[in-house]
């Protein structure tokens, strides 16, 4: 039979007859050689089971980790809770899972208020340059010159504890490196001659910043997204260690590593179970991140 | 390449031989104390209200009237050696000790004492409120608080008060007798050398001010011309670790005597040390829930009332709160004279449901919480969130550090609020003023020191009790007065108190004679020995 | 086409090139006011915004209003937020930068007591992360997609991963509480304290000039630890960082001209490849120093260290604003400087981005 009837002959066609066809080609190709890449097939594997496991919480948990059992404080991991129980006598186990929601909603929502942001403010100044350029780079070093994690514990002591602030509070301290990233992009291409011609064609601004110098800015962005998603999941871990992110009893990793702390000596297991959990789902990111990087952009170095 | 190794070895050895000396034991005639110690910000008699600093001010000045370690109960003459009330009982006349001598070798006389309290008065900062209450303010305190000779200091009040309340004040900070040939030597822009003070100690107590690091050490020097003799150890440091469990690790280790700041859990985990003896000393501070009278819900006195049978004391005081903990009901703390120690709530979710119905809040409603950060604030809150539920009212927790939390309870911005409270002074009255008494309720008041007032309640029975109380001469009735003032607060107002602190010292079994009383600043370090 | 990025070939007297320089500076100058300005007004709008009550850290939550009021005037919180703003920048302009609630003392000696400890930690962190980072990542680089490439990727990549407070708390159980390899929280042990006078703050430097080596090997020994968990962090980065750079550099053209020509390998790698990496190498090890200043935050917390970070993080829940805005601006100026000088030499190294 003909090859193009497969799916991956379709895939894998010489010529793509579509612009859908293309761009599925592309993202296949981008595909085949992330999967040569042994590491971050490792780290597609964890985030994927991060999700996996979010999205089922209700069915592997056998309690929603909020019910205090004050008789039952401080179990030993055992048959009956994997991973013991805490100074409240909840099941540590339930509450992992049930935190790794709170992870993925921290990480989701950051990822969406920052992208658009640092594109928005990084293309704008790239491709304006002049006096736009020069203001909005000011704004972004002012953010950048701020020691991250301090601007946002002074933010989450201003707006008030909770998990909402605190992830208004990490936007806020992560935007500026992807508008410098994109600006960097917008730089390289802005004097490029499809650029040229499309203003030769009379395509305007606005339309060539959305149309054309912003999908090629994307995949640097998505990338140093990736890096950074480890980042962003350790600061919310201080903020929550340092009782400024979601609030008891919220089971966000953070917060219970910091309520669990002074039982670290005899009770091990409730401040130690997560931090190994930030440590892997963090560590599932950097790899996945670095795999992006490699399909992505291998010359580059930050 | 070459320097490069040779970098590589110097750091080596450098590590191995940084890492062979870790052990430092307690030197003998330094007592060694672990203690978060964050919440000092001055060390002036007349403006320190903080626990930490209460303690210590303590130990560096003597006081007009004093509780002494030996006797925690009874109160004794400090600087006064004795005192007469006149008939009137608005006059005392205090004879001050012959041969007392302050730090810096000035004789302590009755002009210093006089002197101290009018400073207290003038510089009206917050525990002024102490003594300020008896009419005193900066015009008229020269004259009704002066030295009448050498020896003798009078002090007028103008307002009703029992003189044994009088004198019961006499024995908080504000009446640390200060030195003000030395002070005064300091003096700046007329300001009673309250600059100076701030970080120094001008006192005739056991010890003496020797250094104080913000958030890092407090050191005390021993003075061996003490009254009662020179104190059992030379020196004393309070060292800042606001981790419990490094002060555990510290204190396992013998690298400090005592712990200060062990949670009920680390206390279970080094009783098996033999090294290691716990102390426990009922303290005067309380646990409670303030819920707001002003807001919808929370102001019918049956809902507060099926709070307080929604709770579950004993739980939490057997569990996480065990040791450190004790379920107590009335707003004067046991242990003290007066107070009353009736503890007739226990968990009836059937009732509380019952006098909800009664209040037409059979559904419950959703209110929030707000408490402080550290242990073991945020598990209690979650506990009552727990038990709250069972009886349909849904609560939400928010936990701030108290720097955020305190304006929030003195602008009634709460819903309820979960704190605790210790008496400024050794007397019924220093809570029966904050509890019961709130004689103008009106929101430009701002009575912001009363917390009758922050929770917008105001009682006239209560009120005039409170007032009567105050002012009895006779004991008996005295005490029977604040009984029953107890008594009407546990059943009526927006308060649901719930446990009195058991405070746990872990210290090395070498090291005795540390006296913790009662209340906050009734510690005592003279005492101590090292074997 | 406009050509704006080329520079050809130009003869311009020397005049010209020096005003061209001194305008260039005076940019720079001018750019690193506003951003400072900028960094100010940012954490003093915040300060005043934040619902902690300056007053009642100062006077305690029994005050009556009366002392309140007394306290609120004399802090000038009465006036407009830009009044006070101004009055603050000109106080900054004299050097004065306000007096701290928590310690009593001017903000200036506060920042001074502080902050030589931080810069000692950051410093022998960075160092630890250059001296295992550097070789770390070349081996990476050199070995690449065989087992010490996978290693070292891993190795880095935990470090990178680990949420650094949990990793400071873990530590101090196994080798204080343990193993007892090294001393406890806080820098020195008490019983030292107040000897050694702070000459330039660093303790192991006061120490040696002193001739104290009893003080030099416990200040080492409470060091180590909370230097090495920073470090962790420092080392992760830089054999990243160190790798890739590697990387781009051993797949070009001149490396394949020096192996054709006979040099030996390990000429071309650390005479060659890497002599090229290392002006970009410097950038990132700057970089690191910046954000390990910062980042001490929350080692300082767990080790009781008496650094900078934490008298923020202090001052923070005090809402004592002098010292936050104090221990910000320090901390800000740091970082701006290192960035800055940072993206000078990555300038002058990357034609790409001029």
């Amino acid at each position: 039979m003909s090859a193009e009837l497969t799916l991956r002959g379709w895939l894998l066609a010489e010529i793509p007859k579509s612009k859908l066809q293309a761009r599925c080609q592309r993202v296949f190709i981008s595909w085949l050689s992330f999967r040569r890449n042994p590491i971050a097939m490792v780290g597609l594997l964890i985030v994927a089971s991060l999700v996996g496991i979010a999205a089922m919480a209700p069915w592997i948990t056998a309690s929603d980790g909020l019910e205090l059992h004050l008789a039952n404080r401080l179990h030993a991991p055992g048959s009956e809770h994997w991973f013991g129980t805490d100074e409240l006598g909840r099941d540590i186990f339930d509450r992992i899972i049930w935190g790794s929601r709170i992870t993925l909603y921290i990480v989701g929502l950051v990822s969406i208020i920052v992208v658009p942001i640092g594109l928005l403010v990084g293309v704008v100044a790239g491709y304006l340059g002049g006096w736009v350029d020069t203001v909005l780079m000011r704004l972004t070093d002012i953010f950048l010159a701020f020691p991250r994690l301090i601007l946002a514990m002074a933010l989450v002591a201003a707006l008030g504890p909770g998990l909402e602030n605190a992830v208004l509070a990490i936007a806020v301290t992560t935007w500026s490196p992807f508008a410098r990233i994109a600006r960097a992009e917008a730089l390289t291409i802005r004097n490029s001659e499809f650029i040229l011609a499309a203003r030769v064609q009379g395509v305007s601004t606005t339309g060539i910043l959305i149309r054309h110098v912003t999908p090629l800015c994307m995949s640097s962005v998505i990338v140093r997204l990736t890096l950074d998603m480890a980042g962003i999941i350790l600061t919310a871990a201080g903020l929550g260690f340092l009782g400024l992110g979601a609030q008891p009893p919220t089971p966000e990793w953070g917060a219970m590593i910091s309520l669990g702390r002074q039982y670290l000596i005899d009770q091990w297991w409730v401040p130690t179970v997560p931090g190994i959990a930030i440590l892997v789902v963090s560590l599932g990111f950097n790899l996945l991140g670095d795999g992006l990087r490699d399909v992505f952009d291998p010359k580059s170095g930050t | 390449m070459n320097k490069l190794k040779k970098l590589l070895i110097t750091c080596t050895t450098l590590l191995a031989f940084g890492m062979g000396s870790s052990q430092a034991a307690t030197p003998s005639n330094t007592f060694i104390m672990a203690k978060d110690i964050a919440d000092i910000i001055t060390m002036d008699p007349a403006e320190v209200f903080e626990l930490t600093t209460g303690e210590i001010i303590a130990n560096i000045y003597d006081r007009i009237m004093m509780f002494e370690p030996e006797d925690l109960q009874n109160l004794v003459g400090g600087v006064a050696e004795s005192w007469e009330v006149s008939n009137n009982g608005k006059t005392i006349t205090f004879k001050i000790r012959p041969g007392q001598k302050f730090h810096s070798g000035n004789p302590v006389r009755a002009e210093d004492v006089a002197w101290s309290l009018q400073r207290v008065v003038k510089l009206n900062k917050t525990p002024a409120f102490i003594i300020t209450q008896f009419g005193w303010n900066a015009d008229n305190v020269d004259s009704l608080v002066k030295a009448t000779d050498d020896s003798h200091v009078q002090i007028t009040i103008t307002e009703e008060f029992s003189p044994g309340l009088v004198l019961n004040a006499m024995s908080a900070g504000v009446a640390s007798v200060v030195d003000k040939k030395l002070v005064m030597s300091h003096e700046k822009d007329g300001d009673l050398g309250y600059d100076w003070l701030k970080s120094r100690s001008a006192g005739s107590g056991a010890f003496s001010l020797k250094t104080w690091k913000a958030n890092e050490i407090v050191t005390l020097e021993a003075n061996p011309n003490y009254r009662h003799g020179a104190p059992g150890i030379k020196r004393v440091i309070l060292r800042h670790v606001s981790e419990p469990s490094s002060q555990r690790l510290l204190l396992e280790k013998g690298d400090i005597d005592m712990a200060r700041n062990l949670t009920p859990d680390q206390i279970k985990g080094v009783e098996g040390n033999s090294d290691i003896a716990i102390d426990g000393n009922p303290k005067g501070t309380i646990v409670y829930m303030a819920a707001n009278a002003g807001h919808p819900i929370l102001g019918k006195t049956e809902v507060v009332q099926a709070i307080r049978y929604l709770v579950d004391y004993e739980a939490m005081a057997n569990s996480f709160l065990a040791g450190q903990f004790v379920v107590h009901q009335a707003f004067w703390p046991a242990g003290l004279w007066a107070s009353l120690e009736d503890t007739p709530y226990k968990q009836d979710v059937a009732k509380a449901k019952s006098l909800l119905k009664a209040a037409g809040h059979a559904d419950g409603f959703e209110i929030t919480i707000h408490t402080l950060t550290n242990s073991p604030f945020p598990e209690i809150a979650q506990a009552v969130q727990f038990d709250l539920a069972k009886g349909g009212i849904k609560v939400n927790i928010v936990t701030l550090e108290g720097k955020t939390l305190w304006p929030k309870y003195r602008a009634r911005e709460h819903d309820i609020i979960l704190a605790r409270w210790s008496p400024d002074y050794v007397d019924p009255h220093s809570n029966a003023d904050a509890f019961a008494h709130n004689p103008d309720n009106r929101l430009e008041a701002k009575l912001t020191g009363v917390l009758a007032w922050r929770n917008a309640w105001a009682d006239d029975a209560s009120n005039a009790l409170t007032v009567k109380a105050r002012n009895e001469l006779d004991l008996d009735k005295r005490k029977q007065q604040y009984l029953e003032l107890q008594g009407m607060l546990q059943r009526t107002g927006p308060f649901i108190i719930m446990f009195q602190q058991n405070e746990q010292v872990a210290r090395r079994k070498n090291l005795q004679g540390f006296v913790s009383g009662s209340n906050f600043d009734l510690v005592f370090y003279r005492n101590v020995t090292k074997q | 086409m406009d050509d704006s990025t080329a520079s050809g070939p130009q003869s311009i007297g020397p005049g010209q090139a020096l005003s061209r320089n001194l305008v260039k500076v005076l940019g720079i100058v001018a750019s690193i006011s506003l951003t400072f300005i900028g960094l100010t007004a940012v954490t003093f709008v915040i300060g005043r915004v934040m619902p902690a009550d300056p007053v009642l850290a100062i006077v305690g939550d029994r005050a009556s209003n009366e002392v309140y009021q007394q306290v609120f005037l004399q802090l000038g919180l009465d006036k407009p937020i830009y009044i006070q703003y101004l009055r603050y920048l000109s106080q900054l302009a004299e050097g004065d930068l306000g007096t701290s609630i928590m310690t009593a003392q001017p903000v200036a000696e506060d920042i001074l007591r502080f902050f030589p400890a931080t810069l000692e930690l950051a410093t022998i962190a960075t160092l630890l992360g250059i001296f295992v980072g550097v070789p770390m990542g070349v081996l990476a680089a050199v070995q690449q997609g065989r087992w010490p490439d996978h290693i070292v990727r891993v190795v880095g990549l935990v470090g990178y991963s680990a949420p650094i407070f949990w990793l400071g708390m873990v530590a101090l159980l196994i080798f204080y509480a343990k193993l007892d390899w090294v001393a406890g929280p806080g820098r020195l042990d008490v019983i030292y304290d107040g000897i050694v006078e702070p000459a330039t703050g660093i303790l192991l430097i006061d120490a040696a000039m002193a001739g104290e080596w009893e003080i030099f090997d416990n200040a080492l020994s409470h060091l180590i630890l909370p230097a090495s968990i920073l470090g962790t962090f420092a080392l992760a980065y830089i054999s990243r960082m160190t790798r890739s750079f590697m990387l781009d550099q051993l797949s070009q053209e001149y490396i394949l001209t020096a192996r054709v020509k006979g040099i030996p390998e390990w000429k071309v790698i650390w005479n060659h490849a890497f002599r090229n990496v290392l002006v970009q190498l410097i950038t990132i090890i700057g970089l690191t120093y910046a954000s390990l200043l910062e980042g001490s935050v929350l080692t300082e917390t767990v080790f009781s260290w008496p650094g900078i970070g934490l008298y923020i993080t202090s001052s923070l829940f005090n809402n004592d604003m002098n010292a936050v805005l104090g221990g910000t601006i320090v901390v800000g100026v740091c970082f701006v400087g290192i960035n800055l000088l940072s993206d000078l030499l990555y300038r002058m190294v990357d034609p790409r981005v001029r």
